[in-house]
């Protein structure tokens, strides 16, 4: 049985052998051109002049296309056709493609890209929320609104109010490998596209439509990524394209890679937001009425924006039952890059803000931080068949104090686990009593202070666009009785198709490595989702299950009817089938029912059960089930300087039945780390005109090594899934992210711990060494 | 152009004709068809390129992307596929990553697991410090260091061994270069001081190229073409570290690894700054003559040396000079060099037991500093009798803290003294405000620093690095 092993990855050997093939690896053809873009330097402004003869003059250059080029400019946005390939007259940012060079190289179309000339009549930019905000320069028209219950009237009556401000940052996917394309021309006028996407159905479909090609006529692979987390979603349109224009131009073969600083001056980022709030709330720190307003920055073109903005309202109650709240949304057109998806897809925005909040009722009380969570916890429960708890009788509570609680958008909140998982961390990571030694040993420590934190995390599972809730498989069966697997989500190392290879193994009793994983081709699976909102496993295990089964089936009616017995008693387990006294190897298994002509060949096909939902109104159930865990996180600070550093790090996640502990533990140590990140050293820093300064590792800082917790212990908590997900598993690639939400908050505990308690440290994001000094400094009363 | 002999992975190649500023990444790729070392950001700063170079000094990473080939003539490469046996078998640190789950996208993988090899076999198991130029965006790093820990104990594959016991080719120095070491066509490779003496007075617009860690971005990222190029790591008599009575002279082409070695029973917070220099991969090419000559205001190594009442010594032609190596920084990014003269050693005494150094960064490892203090305070009999500060980050070059010497020097080693040199800290810098930091942050910064090394002297615990989890 292959379920549930914690299996290595399928790549692995190839990724420490250097024999993985990333798209860049890949033997091209003969005569590939090679592209790069060449980049506005203004953040807005009227195209007045473009003198491309140098570029087109320099050496191994064989075009150079500008908007005067195309009849019909392709475009590349995922969702509102605003996404010109190259500047039309106007650019809207400092970093947009404005013309195009094709070389004989990938340096040679670099260097030229250097050589444009370009002059502009600039344009007053709209650079910040507040910018765009006094503009009224936005999506949509106006603020989307979202109210529950009486919000003005219950902080108005509370016997408390807390309120402020919090900027939190934007994030740098920073994945590994770049963008990176390559289009192959086909016989026919076909396309046939490499591409480093998570979503290659939408490369086709954007890809087509370049080309003015039916679907049909364009083949889109991706073998993996290197790395993608939501920036692969809707990034790499543009150099698909591009490399498929060339290609049918040519007829040759074209392949483009962002160097990595135009990879980061190009392309979308995790949103950067204003979250403003007011809450009131009781003696116990209860919530009674709370309002948020988040002031997203969407950059120049609606990319995914409008999801994004939707999913961080979605998560603005985290684990928190808020009966009365009103949750206004701006999402801000500005002169910058588009912000995009990114691992959480708002998620972590919204839900940062409420822990937040937490922390300043916290301190506004003056009760533990930990005892304020809990008093606002959803409620558990537990409820009817089987639980021990049934209504109706005189002595029970009445159901409206014992139902589940709704989140603000109406869903009930069936399946909350926040209490015994956080008492089980609390015990394990041995909370209460470290909290005392920090205590005691801040005392005795002028300069460096210890903080410590503990925070929940509850993050809904499902696209909130319903339609992509779906998924498609395709298995075959080979005469050999060899297996090959091909699904429609993408690996970009999060391990999804080792996963999904236990699954199809498990059906036909075969260890995972016998299952052929192959590369995501639009030719086998169409119409395929984006691989992202952590569906990945959920939607194409089902769909492979599905398929597998099929398969399963009719090799045991066969053999069923072959040995006088039911398909039932047909086994397949540890590579055997076994139906009455007879004792197969799979391969002779799969032999009989080929020789029969029983098809061994089958595809699968899933969509989500349950899901129904309302983004206009804010109603409905978006989400199929949630996901929970939660992090503790010791942090220790200079009051000198602002350095910090994570000590230790304790993290309890739920998983559901893992499909495979490993990759699930690996998928929650690297969201911790990079959510740490965002909210710690990645800073974003644009100059006043627009243009970012961090477009590079030597000045943007994701985590390095030594920036691990010190300690760094994490635990799956292993109760299956209540819903019927495949094998009972949880969907596990953005959840944990949010576990780093703690890091904040831990620092804020340990700047709060420099001062007399007056003050609250009102820590902002990322909380760069400048950052917690500037707290440090208000809290002691020196700003 | 350049002739270059090397062996890769174990066999003996021969580049004729290579442009020089040729980055060995590119040539492995796009030459020789060898993709398991990837680009990652085409500047050194993320390790995914990083490649095994083996020479008489030793085994070591490199990063790939910023390493011409010239740079590499008669040393030996091993790229991530020589890791493994001839015949396939794994080397443990790659087991040990695939036992571990060290590799979730892979993209990283093949760089990790060249520098893993190289500490393997260097029998290094500082792992946060070998490993800090690798950058890993999937893993959040536990799992790598759970397999570098588990391969630490397992033996030298005998494989690895080759590389060190081979006779290098014969370099292609008599091939391509006068008697003077002057290249046919814009490379020069130097073998003698003497050598390079002459060739660079003749010379002086040419580029020297040392360990390429800044050169190698004009030409990967500002894609400057360099016509003539002198490349410096044949010169054996560049790279020593030499003890003269209380001094010691340090050549210019002795890499930041190097110093390291030799700083650490000597100047051990010196050695500690130079521990967060950059990576492992980058200290491994960059020297201390680069990072002095290059002029950068924000340098890690010229606080430090300024502070340690640093001589510099200078070459042009047969004339030698010496100066305070703060006087050598005349402006940004201009220095009291003259046309064809080179950075030749700096000299520093061999102790200075208050010398303490601090580096402020948003990361703590291959960060680029926003400040970096070095501080070297005298007190005798309670006294302040000498002090020599100087900041890097502060001012358009590394720069002494003059006023703020002056109001230590000859006061009471008090907390009241050590403020009123806070005071003068901020006549001393008019700093500005990037991406690093903002001007008020530095400022803040550096006069805190001050109160740092008061306590720190006193023996209070004064970093977040020393506070045990």
């Amino acid at each position: 049985m292959s379920l549930g092993k914690p299996l290595p990855h399928d790549a692995a050997p190839l990724h420490v052998t250097g024999q993985a093939r990333y798209v860049d690896d890949l033997p091209m053809p003969g005569h590939a051109l090679h592209l790069a873009f060449g980049l506005s330097t203004v953040a807005h402004g009227a195209v007045t002049g473009m003198d491309l003869s140098a570029a087109r003059a320099a050496p191994g250059v064989v075009m150079v296309l500008s908007a005067e080029d195309f009849t019909e400019m392709p475009d590349c946005s995922p969702s509102a056709h605003d996404e010109p390939l190259l500047a039309l007259g106007e650019v809207h940012y400092a970093g947009q493609p404005v013309f195009l060079v094709v070389a004989d190289s990938h340096l040679a179309a670099r260097k030229a890209a250097r050589l444009g000339r370009i002059t502009y009549a600039e344009r007053p930019a709209l650079l910040t929320v507040d910018d765009a905000l006094a503009a009224n320069s936005r999506f949509e028209a106006g603020p989307v609104i979202w109210a529950r219950g009486q919000s003005a009237a219950a902080i108005e009556a509370a016997p408390l109010v807390v309120q402020g401000r919090m900027d939190v940052g934007g994030q740098e996917h920073f994945y590994l490998e770049g963008q990176v394309a390559a289009a192959i021309p086909l016989e026919g006028g076909d396309m046939l596209v490499h591409s480093s996407t998570q979503h290659p159905t939408e490369v086709q479909h954007k890809v087509a439509h370049a080309l003015h090609l039916p679907m049909s006529g364009v083949r889109v692979e991706t073998r993996r990524m290197g790395g993608g987390f939501g920036g692969k979603e809707s990034q790499g349109n543009a150099l698909a394209i591009a490399c498929a224009v060339v290609a049918a131009r040519t007829g040759r073969p074209a392949r483009m890679r962002y160097d990595r600083d135009d990879d980061m001056v190009i392309t979308g980022k995790r949103h950067d937001l204003r979250i403003l709030y007011r809450a009131g709330v009781d003696a116990e720190g209860r919530v009674l009425g709370i309002e948020f307003t988040h002031l997203m920055r969407c950059g120049w073109s609606q990319d995914l924006s409008l999801p994004v903005a939707d999913r961080a309202m979605l998560h603005a109650d985290n684990c928190y039952w808020l009966p009365n709240i009103r949750i206004e949304s701006h999402r801000l057109k500005t002169n910058t890059t588009s912000a995009t998806a990114f691992r959480g897809f708002g998620g972590p925005q919204g839900m940062v803000g409420i822990e937040r909040v937490m922390d300043h009722i916290a301190h506004a009380t003056g009760r533990d931080p930990l005892e304020v969570r809990r008093a606002n916890f959803y409620r558990a429960v537990p409820t009817g068949p089987g639980t021990g708890r049934r209504f109706g009788g005189p002595q029970s509570p009445k159901p409206e104090n014992i139902g589940p609680q709704t989140t603000p958008y109406h869903m009930p909140v069936e399946d909350f686990i926040g209490h015994d998982l956080v008492a089980e961390l609390e015990r394990t990571s041995d909370f209460a009593t470290r909290k005392a030694a920090i205590a005691a040993w801040n005392a005795g420590s002028p300069i460096l202070k210890r903080g410590i934190a503990l925070i929940p995390v509850k993050f809904g599972i499902s696209f909130t666009l319903t339609w992509y809730n779906q998924a498609g498989a395709l298995v075959h069966v080979y005469q050999d009785g060899s297996v090959i697997l091909n699904h429609g989500g993408t690996e970009m190392g999060q391990g999804l198709n080792q996963k999904v290879a236990q699954v199809t193994a498990a059906v036909f009793g075969l260890e995972a490595g016998h299952v052929k994983i192959t590369a995501t081709d639009t030719a086998k699976v169409p119409n395929t989702s984006a691989t992202a909102a952590s569906s990945g496993s959920d939607l194409n295990g089902m769909a492979a299950l599905a398929a597998a089964e099929t398969i399963r089936d009719r090799i045991a009616v066969h053999l069923a009817e072959k040995h006088q017995a039911q398909a039932s008693e047909v086994i397949f387990v540890g590579g055997r089938v076994r139906v009455k006294g007879a004792d197969l190897g799979f391969a002779e298994a799969a032999l009989s029912a080929y020789q029969a002509r029983v098809s061994l060949s089958s595809t699968g096909y899933y969509a989500t059960p349950k899901i129904v939902w309302d983004r206009i109104r804010g109603t409905g159930r978006p989400f199929y089930y949630f996901a929970y865990g939660a992090a503790v996180t010791e942090v220790v600070i200079d009051s000198l300087t602002g350095e910090n550093r994570i000590l230790r790090a304790d993290l309890l996640h739920d998983t559901g039945t893992s499909l495979n502990p490993a990759i699930d533990i690996g998928q929650i140590e690297g969201a911790y780390v990079q959510g740490a990140g965002w909210l710690t050293t990645e800073e974003l820093v644009w100059d006043g005109k627009g243009r970012l300064s961090t477009h590079a590792p030597s000045t943007y800082k994701i985590p390095a090594f030594s920036d691990r917790p010190r300690i760094f212990n994490v635990a799956l908590w292993g109760a299956a899934n209540r819903e019927a997900t495949v094998g009972k598993s949880k969907a596990v690639g953005e959840p944990p992210f949010m576990l780093g939400i703690s890091a904040l908050m831990a620092l804020s505990d340990a700047v709060a711990a420099c001062g007399d308690g007056t003050v609250y440290p009102a820590l902002d994001a990322p909380a760069t060494p400048e950052r917690v000094l500037a707290a440090v400094q208000k809290v002691r009363g020196h700003v | 152009m350049a002739d270059v002999s090397f062996l890769l992975n174990g066999t003996r190649v021969d580049v004729a004709n290579a442009p020089p500023t040729r980055t060995l990444l590119d040539w492995l790729r796009e030459d020789r068809g060898l993709c398991g070392t990837k680009e990652g950001c085409n500047e050194g700063d993320c390790g995914a390129c990083t490649v095994m170079v083996t020479d008489t000094f030793g085994a070591k990473a490199l990063n790939a992307c910023i390493l011409f080939l010239p740079q590499v003539d008669g040393k030996a490469i091993r790229t991530v596929e020589g890791i493994a046996a001839p015949d396939g078998t794994l080397h443990p640190v790659q087991s040990a990553m695939i036992d571990h789950h060290g590799s979730q996208c892979g993209f990283c993988t093949p760089g990790f697991i060249v520098t893993m090899a190289a500490a393997h076999l260097n029998g290094a198991t500082d792992h946060d410090d070998q490993l800090a130029g690798n950058l890993c965006r999937c893993t959040g790093y536990a799992p790598i260091l759970r397999a570098a820990e588990a391969a630490a104990s397992q033996p030298i594959p005998d494989w690895m061994h080759d590389d060190g016991a081979a006779s290098f080719p014969a370099t292609s120095t008599g091939a391509h270069t006068s008697a003077h070491g002057q290249a046919a066509a814009g490379v020069a490779t130097p073998r003698t001081l003497d050598d390079l003496a002459t060739w660079y007075a003749a010379h002086p617009d040419a580029t020297l190229i040392a360990g390429a860690t800044d050169v190698g971005l004009w030409v990967t990222k500002a894609l400057r073409d360099l016509s003539s190029v002198a490349v410096l790591n044949g010169i054996p008599d560049l790279a020593m570290i030499e003890r003269r009575g209380d001094l010691l002279r340090i050549g210019a082409m002795v890499t930041i690894s190097a110093l390291w070695a030799a700083m650490k029973p000597l100047h051990p917070s010196f050695a500690e700054l130079l521990r967060r220099y950059a990576s492992v991969q980058v200290r491994n090419a960059a020297t201390i003559g680069g990072n002095i000559a290059n002029g950068s205001p924000i340098g890690d190594g010229p606080p430090a040396l300024i502070a340690l009442g640093a001589t510099l010594h200078l070459r042009q032609g047969d004339a030698r000079r010496d100066l305070p190596l703060e006087d050598f920084f005349l402006d940004y990014r201009k220095q009291d060099r003259r046309p064809g003269e080179f950075v030749e050693a700096v000299t520093i005494p061999a102790s200075a037991p208050a010398l303490r150094c601090y580096k402020i960064s948003k990361r703590f490892d291959q960060d680029i500093s926003a400040v970096c203090g070095g501080f070297n305070v005298t007190v005798e009999n309670g006294t302040v009798t000498a002090a020599r500060i100087a900041f890097g980050g502060m001012a358009g070059t590394p720069k002494r803290a003059l006023a703020t010497e002056a109001a230590l020097t000859g006061q009471p080693w008090t907390l009241a003294t050590v403020e009123a040199a806070r005071i003068a800290l901020a006549t001393d810098f008019t700093p500005l405000s990037d991406m690093r930091a903002s001007a008020a942050y530095r400022l803040t910064t550096a006069q805190n620093l001050m109160l740092r090394y008061f306590h720190d002297l006193a023996g209070a615990p004064v970093s977040v690095l020393e506070v045990a989890p």
